[in-house]
């Protein structure tokens, strides 16, 4: 495969032809912020996070879904994206109930990380509060639609990782809704396996495994690297 | 088929023209207003009166002059008759006599028509868009027979370049350009689309060429698909036409049997056939990534560009998409050369445009003009101003993606650069006129409003981002918003524009900007007194 | 609670700066003229929206202090259930099991606002000290930079939320 050479943030590197910016600045040690992106399964780029500039392209890119060419200039960390990235964090925070206190995912939630790590000490734009139910019907997971952003990670997990294809999204807009089957309760759905791969793909506290109380709750996202790893590459993660 | 074929049926269809010519809109707007009840009416007084050997009761697309529906013409006199009632039909018919009717006389010679320049509705109101004859008499399928066996696909790739035509979609997307890249990729499979999935609130462009004028789309398609290298089509429609749908199953129906489409056309190796799909109601999905997962079954979302459908579309493989307008020059293009399509509008913004003319405004209907028409041209000579004396305050191009144009630069001449640079687009070819009585701040919370409806959801900004702007837009209406509030809605805007994952988000903002930037005073005299920190500031919160 | 989890700290904050005013002071009217005044909880009821006026304009730095009055937090997880009756109906009449009423003391109990919001949404707002609650650690360096006469900013994992 054939190798090209770009800079990311004044950095030289190469990368092979063919990976993503994203790929190719996790590569040189660049951490762009994600939280649509997952390993194991494809790129949406729908959370717009990781965008960045590249000489010569008026339109920002996402990285996750960029390919490498050789000569680019990509700038991941300006104050302009640094300012929308902020934006896009309030924005999700004021979208649904966030109430990190009361969380179960609270300490181990990837949207509360990418918060303080993007300096949003508060929320400048008005909660909109809306009123999302609990799915509580799976004898072993919950679904709290007040905490999704819809990154539709666990839609592809279990599309892509499990191949049930239980999860998919309904409505459009804001009304967008992370569904089970054909929009039912999760515990009446055939075609959940009950393997969890969702709630391990979630970035908040949206899926949850039951019986976990506030702060419990942690994801184990190194299972689903591995089952895929092992799977594509034959390799089994120690 | 062969082209003696094609000559023979022109032939029989004009001999078989009758000595008067009564024409009756039979598109969607006329219809609204009764017209299929008029052409029942005349085709009985007709026969009442015995005079089927000398006249023809044809109904035929739109006749553009939709406020004034149903539009009746009496031709070799010319004679336009508006809101004509069943009970005018007898009248109507009589004057062929020399009779007298109280049908109200319209005049063709007034500006709405003589500023008019038709290459994409040429046939509309002309043609009966129910019979494929209609349309070979009217030249058709001449063009599709010319490129298939006199052209090389390389060929009508280069004349559609040469024509300088560019996507009526509204992004003005170079057409030959596009072509070319579908053409030269190396695929088995490829696909011609043609998108009808017409969305902008007060457009009815592409509704009324399928209404009006089916076949032209389809022939446009066939040259497309012969020239890109394509098989099969799809034309994307949204199921709120149904009309238009009904009208291009017809059209597709004929061309089949008259061999038009299908395999082995003009007994050439061409194969080509067409299939329509029917939107769900979904805005986004005129977005062409989403418009192609929506034909796919999938839910439809957009994705990332690139790579472009040119080079992975539908199914993974090379598509071609175009705007039904887009589509409908084309065959008109080859027939007369890019020369002479060339030789009409403006340096970069070849041929003419179809406009939806609706708001405050006397002439509601459909326009053709050449680009660079100036506004001033089209809302006020060919739309005759705002009614009732009022006067137009702005004008609204580009539907919910586009801007508002203010009065004060009416004299804009209308092309893609002009427009743009006045925070506007062309876009598909809406065009809303307002008067002094709006309230552009309204204006932009309606167009807010249908894109909060419209986003799928599918990125922050656009799913998030309209509604706090919708949100923002409210309170500053409701006069609970201060400066602060307008510098969030501003700050939005320019992040929901750089950083939405499509052009439905991407374009979001652009009724606030433009409205802001033309009509700012009417945000500022909404806003209430601020709360003020300690040292006067009036946002102490740190942003 | 936090607060005083500053343990000795509190005893050279005691000596740096003078408590004008606190919810267990006798003084009853909020005073002028005050430098630093840390709010703690959101804004869900009249007398707070009455207050917050007060407190922003007789104070030079306002801090949202937690996270409820920085995002309205566990206290506006009744926004969700819109009008305010709802809430009330549930907790005073439904849910009770003697005398089921509204409270109902004009000048005692103030009237819920629509929407309980951050302090920011109501006055702006210099400092914003989020946690649920905040760390000691958190409150002390937040303090230190007020009490140096800096611009007080938190930063980092200093900002996290819950």
């Amino acid at each position: 495969m054939a190798a090209k050479t770009l800079t990311i943030d004044g950095k030289q590197i190469s990368a092979f032809e063919g990976a993503t910016l994203l790929q190719a600045a996790e590569e040189a040690g660049i951490k762009i912020p994600t939280l649509c992106h997952m390993e194991g399964v494809y790129d949406v780029s729908a959370c717009r996070l990781c965008l960045v500039e590249v000489a010569g392209v008026s339109k920002l890119l996402p990285a996750c879904t960029t390919r490498v060419s050789e000569g680019m200039e990509v700038t991941t960390d300006s104050e302009r994206l640094r300012k929308y990235r902020r934006m896009i964090l309030e924005l999700l925070f004021a979208e649904r109930n966030h109430v990190c206190a009361v969380c179960v995912s609270n300490g181990h939630c990837e949207l509360q990380t990418l918060a303080w790590t993007h300096g949003m000490d508060h929320v400048r734009f008005d909660y909109r509060s809306p009123r999302w139910e609990v799915d509580n019907t799976h004898p072993r997971y919950g679904m709290d639609h007040n905490r999704c952003i819809l990154c539709t990670r666990c839609v592809r997990a279990c599309w892509h990782i499990e191949g049930a294809g239980t999860k998919n999204v309904s409505g459009r807009g804001v009304n967008s809704r992370i569904i089970s089957d054909l929009n039912q309760p999760w515990g009446s759905s055939d075609t959940c396996t009950s393997c969890g791969k969702c709630v391990d793909a979630c970035p908040t506290g949206a899926l949850f495994s039951r019986g976990s109380s506030v702060g419990e709750m942690e994801h184990d996202r190194q299972k689903l690297e591995f089952i895929v790893t092992a799977r594509e590459k034959k390799q089994w993660i120690a | 088929m062969i082209i003696d074929d094609l000559i023979e049926i022109a032939t029989k269809e004009r001999a078989s023209r009758k000595k008067f010519t009564i024409r009756c809109c039979m598109a969607a707007g006329c219809m609204s207003s009764n017209s299929e009840a008029v052409k029942k009416g005349l085709e009985t007084a007709v026969k009442e009166a015995g005079l089927d050997e000398l006249v023809e009761v044809r109904g035929v697309g739109c006749m553009r002059l939709c406020c004034q529906g149903p539009l009746v013409q009496v031709d070799p006199a010319g004679a336009l008759y508006e809101r004509v009632a069943p009970e005018d039909a007898a009248s109507v018919v009589g004057t062929v006599k020399g009779g007298q009717t109280q049908a109200q006389r319209g005049d063709p010679n007034s500006p709405f028509f003589t500023g008019q320049f038709s290459i994409v509705l040429a046939n509309s109101g002309c043609v009966d868009p129910e019979r494929i004859d209609s349309y070979i008499a009217a030249d058709g399928y001449k063009a599709l027979h010319e490129v298939l066996r006199e052209m090389t696909p390389k060929e009508v790739v280069d004349e559609i370049i040469k024509s300088g035509l560019r996507g009526r979609g509204g992004a003005g997307f170079p057409t030959g350009l596009k072509w070319g890249t579908v053409a030269k990729t190396e695929n088995s499979h490829k696909y011609v689309i043609c998108n009808a999935d017409e969305g902008d609130p007060g457009a009815f462009m592409d509704r009324s060429v399928l209404e009006s004028d089916p076949h032209s789309v389809l022939e446009g398609m066939a040259i497309a698909a012969y020239a890109v290298g394509a098989a099969q089509g799809f034309i994307y429609v949204r199921a709120e036409y149904p009309l238009a749908i009904s009208r291009l199953q017809t059209a597709i129906k004929q061309a089949k049997e008259r061999g038009l489409l299908g395999s082995g056309i003009f007994e050439s190796p061409f194969t080509f056939n067409i299939d329509l799909r029917i939107g769900a109601g979904a805005f986004v999905c005129g977005e062409e990534t989403a418009l192609m997962m929506s034909v796919e079954g999938k839910r439809g979302t957009p994705r990332p560009r690139p790579p472009f459908p040119a080079e992975s579309g539908l199914w993974g493989c090379p598509t071609l998409i175009n705007n039904v307008e887009t589509f409908a020059n084309v065959p008109s293009i080859v027939r007369k050369g890019a020369d002479w399509f060339a030789s009409i509008g403006t340096e970069k913004s070849k041929g003419t445009k179809v406009f939806a003319l609706a708001g405050n405004i006397t002439n509601t209907g459909l326009i053709e003009v050449p680009m660079g028409t100036s506004l001033r041209q089209i809302v006020e000579n060919m739309g005759g101003g705002a009614p009732d004396g009022g006067s137009i305050k702005a004008v609204q191009t580009g539907g919910p993606s586009g801007g508002c144009i203010p009065a004060a630069s009416l004299d804009t001449p209308v092309d893609y650069e002009s427009l743009a640079k006045l925070g506007s687009i062309m876009g598909s070819g809406g065009m809303i006129v307002m008067d002094d009585t709006t309230r552009m701040v309204d204006v932009a919370r309606f167009f807010m409003e249908f894109c909060m409806d419209e986003s799928c959801g599918k990125c922050v900004p656009c799913r998030a981002g309209t509604v706090q702007m919708y949100h923002l837009l409210s309170k500053i209406l409701a006069r609970k918003a201060t400066a602060v509030d307008l510098r969030k809605l501003e700050e939005l805007c320019d992040m929901v524009r750089n950083t939405s994952l499509c052009g439905l988000g991407q374009t979001a903002p652009n009724p606030v900007l433009s409205t802001l930037r033309f009509f700012r005073n009417e945000y500022l005299e909404l806003l209430g007194p601020e709360v003020h920190g300690p040292n006067g500031e009036a946002n102490a919160t740190p942003s | 609670m936090s607060f005083l989890d500053l343990d000795e700290w509190l005893i050279d904050l005691a000596a740096a700066a003078e408590i004008v005013y606190s919810p267990v002071m006798d003084i009853k009217e909020y005073p002028e003229n005050v430098d630093v005044v840390l709010v703690e909880g959101a804004i869900a009821n009249e007398d707070h929206v009455e207050m917050m006026r007060r407190v922003r304009k007789n104070t030079k730095i306002v801090v949202a202090f937690g996270d409820c009055a920085v995002t309205g937090n566990v206290t506006a997880m009744r926004n969700p259930l819109g009008d305010p009756e709802n809430v009330l109906q549930r907790a005073y009449k439904d849910a009770a099991d003697v005398a089921p009423q509204f409270p109902l003391e004009p000048g005692i109990v103030p009237k819920l606002t629509p929407r309980v919001t951050p302090v920011h949404e109501l006055v702006p707002v210099e400092v914003f000290l989020p946690g649920c609650p905040p760390p000691a650690a958190r409150i002390k360096l937040l303090l230190e930079q007020v009490l140096a006469g800096k611009s007080a900013q938190l930063t980092g994992a200093n900002i996290k939320f819950g």
